[in-house]
């Protein structure tokens, strides 16, 4: 039987009175399972993921990682876990390596020399170990990224658009690897992103949100087949246009 | 609290400083340039007021000793701030790494800094007006011990404030302990302080590191009552800072501020 690496149940995330960004959002995430998360802009992908990482306090419901619930095991979930964002950069005025040793200590990463120099070349980024941070394309800087994300061996990896500013070519051989990588480790990747094409390519199941609350969630070939469209990408505008 | 998760903050911030012009500017440039000023200018003040014994070591001590304070406060809340201009909190805060530990690394990196700014005025202080801070040996101790500890505290309110409003906030960093300057009797005793200053004076425990200061360099006794005052006193400081610090981030994570920080 697969065991349950995520659990949320009852997911709830209100601002004000008028403000909710998530409502009652309940779902679960299977080991070695690529989860879609999708939704279009303002449906709360984002928050969601920052409150599963404890970077948002939700106002109610539960979430458990491995099991465990953030409060009490914080440290122990966060080691197992990593996130990379196509939005979110290393701090620029440092060297390339001087960022990813920096994440090593941080997650305590043994012989942390020679992982970062195999993933280096996986990702085929060795040629920017001296550069400044600021300087990389963001192609570059997202790989660099993941790179970080991919460190500490994580069970469970959070992508948000990891492949967002990257050109059909790199983007194609991201995906490649992450799936490679993901099939080597088993690892259970939680991926948010408006690119349906890579959904039917990578995850084994999706989850689309809009306005903080699931629509309808399955595996990518039952969701087409659900509302009898032509594809992913079609589903999306259908969901986005219906429940907006 | 993991002490390599200390380290990969500190050295995470020390990797900036070999290429940093303000930076070294600040540790070396700055804090020569205010002594070399207040030097020169008390040389020539002691040409008119022959009465005041040691007004070139009770001046130069009371500016080594600000420099401490001043770069200790200034370290902690550039420490968060720095983390806050390269939108880097999310990556570190997504880490096993601990608001304490954070905290942590700022405060030893402090004493790195402060270190090297320390070094550097004490050097200069004996090469320019031969005065030694290390005559009076293990006697000022206590009170460097203690100007360490509000330095942090300092640190750790602005960046709770910097938390609360963003970074419209952020001249606290540069500029809270000036603010106390005016009280904490650096320069001249807490008595010629109006009354209602006088009040101010002595709930900080700077007037009291201070007012010791210059009883150790003018009679070269300990005052035990100053001493235990500014540690009574940093002690309620403290733990009010890290109350604060801690109201404030768990406030800002309930309002999804974190992230946003950055875009203020």
């Amino acid at each position: 039987m697969q065991q349950t690496v995520l659990e949320v149940k009852n997911l709830t995330k209100r601002y004000n009175a008028t403000t909710t960004a998530v409502d009652n959002m309940s779902f679960s995430m299977h080991e070695g399972e690529i989860l879609g998360f999708l939704g279009p802009n303002g449906a709360g992908k984002t928050t969601t993921i920052q409150m599963i990482l404890d970077i948002i306090t939700p106002t109610s419901g539960t979430i458990r990682i491995f099991d465990k619930d953030m409060v009490h095991h914080r440290e122990q979930i966060l080691n197992e876990v990593n996130f990379s964002s196509a939005y979110v950069s290393l701090p620029g005025n440092l060297r390339v390596w001087e960022n990813l040793y920096t994440f090593a200590r941080l997650y305590d990463v043994k012989n942390y020399q020679k992982k970062l120099a195999e993933l280096m070349q996986t990702f085929e980024v060795s040629e920017l170990r001296n550069r400044m941070s600021a300087s990389l394309s963001s192609g570059q800087a997202t790989r660099v990224h993941l790179i970080k994300a991919l460190l500490n061996e994580p069970k469970l990896l959070f992508l948000d658009e990891p492949t967002a500013s990257l050109d059909p070519d790199i983007a194609d051989r991201t995906r490649k690897l992450l799936k490679k990588i993901q099939m080597e480790k088993g690892l259970s990747i939680f991926y948010t992103t408006h690119n349906m094409q890579e959904v039917e390519e990578l995850c084994d199941r999706a989850i689309f949100i809009n306005h903080g609350k699931i629509v309808t969630e399955g595996t990518p070939s039952e969701l087409v087949k659900k509302y009898g469209l032509q594809d992913l990408n079609e589903v999306f505008i259908e969901i986005a246009r219906k429940h907006a | 609290m993991k002490w390599y998760r200390i380290w990969a903050m500190c050295l995470r911030q020390m990797y900036l400083y070999p290429r940093s012009i303000p930076r070294i500017l600040d540790i070396l440039f700055w804090p020569i340039t205010d002594l070399l000023i207040w030097g020169f200018l008390t040389i020539f003040l002691r040409q008119f007021n022959a009465s005041v014994p040691n007004i070139l070591t009770l001046f130069l001590g009371a500016l080594v000793f600000w420099s401490l304070i001043h770069r200790a406060q200034q370290a902690v809340s550039i420490a968060f701030l720095e983390e806050v201009w390269e939108k880097n909190l999310l990556n570190i805060f997504v880490t096993p790494l601990k608001v304490t530990e954070f905290l942590a690394s700022s405060f030893f990196l402090s004493l790195i800094r402060v270190g090297m700014v320390g070094s550097s005025v004490g050097f200069f202080s004996f090469l320019f007006f031969r005065l030694n801070m290390f005559e009076f040996g293990f006697l000022l101790i206590p009170f460097v011990i203690n100007l360490f500890l509000f330095g942090w505290i300092l640190g750790v309110i602005a960046t709770s404030i910097i938390l609360r409003f963003g970074q419209a906030a952020q001249v606290l960093a540069f500029a809270l302990t000036m603010m106390l300057q005016p009280f904490a009797a650096v320069f001249y005793p807490v008595s010629v302080l109006p009354p209602p200053l006088q009040a101010i004076a002595f709930i900080l425990p700077a007037s009291h590191v201070f007012e010791g200061m210059r009883e150790v360099l003018l009679r070269g006794s300990v005052p035990t009552d100053q001493i235990l005052w500014a540690f009574g006193l940093n002690i309620i400081w403290g733990a009010l800072g890290v109350w604060l610090f801690l109201h404030m981030f768990a406030a800002v994570k309930v309002q999804g501020r974190l992230q946003k920080l950055v875009d203020y």
